[in-house]
């Protein structure tokens, strides 16, 4: 078990992030009735409002939090305990994030914010919203200096060796978020607060979309690679193998610090300012994004097949059902997984220079995101819940707990199909998204998207209504082995950290040296994004003033 | 660095895959201009009212085939009268915004441009079946954003 200091902040983190989840939620299940016209807001509250909590809280506070209670577990794990400015610096990111967190949140309730979480200029919200979410991205970078920290004193102490495949995953995913966060950081510092405080009048609206995507889209993998970690470490030693093959892990890894990042223009394919040419050398690079992706499924289903086949599964597919179906820690992951084949795939379409155009901004990219990050990322971190938190509390997880955890993940499961689904044919015939209830005064073509079997009114009511039941029977699970169930006494009862063994006798050393993929990400980041927004800069129109919409 | 045998001839499968999705992607937007809407041009957000095409917005014919549209939109709809147009002949649409960005999508059509203030944006469409068609917002620009619609005539 892991130092006393470090499951402390580990636990805080996971306190934070549940704690988001659940209001998150809440919000989410408010919204589903709403766009059914089945429930009023009272005159203080709006959708939007509710939108914009409901994306921060999920979106990006309970990911952030869950993503660093699991990088601080297991990198204490892997590496060995923190050393004292290592936790002290984890407990500054953790409160500076928390800061920021609060600040946005209430922002957001003040009605001071609602301009959801991508917080498009020239809408302006309180620049202390600004403020909050800056503190967020800062907050997270301490905590990552603090973990980056760690494996450097790891690497002193252990010249010459490769470091654990988990820390070697956690360093890339910390690398590619920093780099991904420097747009960010730049629009929020240079263009929104000056601009939201008054300082500067007014804002270069294409330059600060450009610069929000340069982000967002490795926010995504920011999301993802986490939940890949888990797929590579944590699946393997619930499957009683080893990792497939350590030196594919880690090059599956740093393709993905080269192509996530220099890619954002393919959320940006319908709007000007940006030439064709620009927009499809980033699509190009989009798809790059599909070979590790495949790399990552390959090692999956090998994992599989060796653990199934190792167990006497015979015949093409008899390993299958030699996986432990019931254990709720391999189950949720596998059926996280499942999800993520449709949802990828639905990403390929969406960065598809003209196929954009069929489902820009519908409610297709609400289905689509909700079976990327609302399920396999999700899902994979409940997956991780129901070990992590009795692993850092040291009680039990019971019979009950294991029971409940299958009825968890099989209701999300079955909301998620019926929500996401419902969704992506609805945008498929042209309803838009984010919107409150959309009948356009009931116009005959409006009225069409809802009179299918799926694509109605309730589907997507009823689909929510059942995630946010799922919702709570996990926080009742998080609280539970937080709080309340029995500590465990004997070694059979404690939970372990299922970290699986990888065979590191065949990894090229050159996997690790960093300055060779920071360098490469920089000129392909160069190369995609220096003369566009150059000319975004020195062709720019007069700016726009703020506007307050809502 | 190993790779098992069917690791190779999967992501091989997956690689030329990747290269026959872009080829077609590419050929079809350069040489036969399928090109999402997009356009270079800048605008005084300001003075959108008082600068051509949007100080006269609507449908202008500019030659036997084709014919411009111009729209201005803001919180919460379009500045767009008497949206008529044939089917059958080539409509180049113009969007700007005076406000916040804004979307101009036509329903049931390829029509789906992000209207951003500062900014132009240019699509070239054919309508081919006569009849009505909505026009939405798409993009969030505040409480009326479910509201903001308007509807294309084409006969």
């Amino acid at each position: 078990m892991i130092a006393q200091p470090e499951r402390k902040i580990a636990l805080w983190h996971l306190g934070v992030a549940y704690t988001a989840f659940l209001i998150g939620t809440l919000m989410g299940v408010l919204q589903v009735f709403i766009r059914n016209d089945a429930l009023q807001l009272p005159a203080w509250l709006d959708y939007y409002q509710i939108l914009t909590a409901h994306g921060v809280l999920l979106a990006l506070i309970y990911t952030t939090f869950f993503i660093f209670a699991f990088f601080i577990t297991g990198m204490s794990k892997s590496l060995g305990s923190f050393g004292p400015k290592v936790r002290l610096f984890s407990w500054i990111g953790l409160w500076v994030t928390l800061l920021g967190t609060v600040m946005a949140t209430v922002m957001i309730i003040a009605g001071e914010a609602s301009v959801l979480y991508t917080f498009y200029a020239p809408m302006k919200a309180n620049g202390f919203y600004y403020v909050g979410l800056a503190l967020v991205i800062v907050g997270t970078w301490i905590s990552s200096f603090a973990l980056v920290g760690h494996y450097m004193v790891w690497r002193r102490n252990h010249k010459g060796q490769l470091s654990p495949l988990f820390a070697f995953m956690t360093v890339t995913t910390i690398i590619l978020w920093i780099i991904a966060c420097l747009g960010v950081v730049a629009t929020v510092l240079f263009q929104y607060i000056p601009w939201a405080f008054g300082w500067t009048d007014t804002i270069n609206v294409e330059l600060s979309r450009s610069l929000f995507w340069y982000f967002g889209h490795p926010l995504v993998y920011f999301w993802l690679l986490p939940a890949y970690i888990a797929w590579y470490t944590i699946v393997p030693k619930l499957l009683g193998v080893k990792v497939f093959s350590d030196s594919l892990a880690r090059l599956a890894f740093v393709l993905f610090i080269l192509f996530s990042i220099p890619v954002g223009f393919h959320h940006q394919l319908t709007e000007p300012g940006i030439s064709n040419f620009w927009k499809f050398l980033q699509v190009v690079l989009t798809f790059m994004v599909i070979v590790p992706s495949l790399m990552t499924a390959f090692s999956m289903f090998a994992t599989f097949e060796i653990s199934g086949r190792k167990k006497g599964g015979t015949g093409l597919f008899g390993w299958f059902k030699k996986l432990p179906w019931r254990d709720v820690r391999f189950t949720s992951i596998f059926i996280a997984m499942a999800f993520f084949i449709p949802g990828g795939a639905g990403g390929i379409i969406n960065a598809s220079f003209q196929l954009n155009e069929v489902v820009h901004n519908t409610l297709w990219i609400v289905g689509h995101f909700h079976i990327t990050v609302g399920t396999p990322v999700a899902m994979t971190f409940m997956g991780l819940t129901f070990w992590l938190i009795p692993y850092l509390t040291g009680r039990r997880f019971t019979k009950r707990m294991q029971r409940l955890g299958f009825v968890q993940i099989i209701t999300w499961s079955i909301g998620m199909l019926l929500m996401s689904t419902a969704q992506h044919v609805l945008g498929l015939m042209g309803a838009p998204r984010r919107t409150a209830y959309s009948g356009y005064n009931d116009h005959p073509s409006a009225m069409e998207w809802f009179d299918g079997i799926l694509s109605n009114h309730v589907t997507m009511a009823i689909g929510g209504t059942i995630l946010f039941l799922s919702a709570m029977i996990l926080m009742y699970i998080v609280i539970m082995t937080m709080f309340i169930s029995p500590k465990a006494e004997t070694p059979e009862q404690m939970v372990e950290f299922p970290l699986a063994e990888s065979d590191m006798s065949h990894t090229p050393k050159w996997l690790e040296n960093w300055w060779i993929w920071i360098g490469i990400a920089a000129v392909l980041i160069i190369v995609a994004y220096a003369v566009p927004l150059t000319h975004m800069i020195q062709h720019a129109p007069p700016g726009s003033k703020g506007f307050i919409t809502w | 660095m190993h790779f098992h045998k069917y690791e190779k001839i999967w992501l091989s499968f997956g690689i030329v895959s990747l290269i026959v999705f872009l080829s077609v992607v590419g050929v079809s937007a350069f040489s036969q201009n399928h090109t999402p809407s997009g356009g270079m041009d800048t605008i005084d957000p300001e003075k959108v009212n008082e600068t051509a095409p949007f100080d006269n917005p609507g449908v202008t014919q500019l030659d036997e085939d084709t014919y411009q549209v111009a729209i201005v939109a803001l919180a919460f709809g379009y500045n767009a009268p008497d949206l008529r147009v044939p089917a059958g002949k080539e409509i180049i649409f113009k969007v700007t915004s005076t406000d916040v960005v804004h979307s101009f999508t036509i329903d049931n059509t390829k029509v789906n441009m992000m209207v951003v203030p500062g900014r132009v944006t240019t699509k070239s469409y054919t309508f081919e079946e006569p009849g009505k068609y909505l026009i939405l917002c798409n993009e969030y620009c505040g409480t009326g954003h479910h509201m903001m619609s308007t509807e294309i005539e084409v006969y």
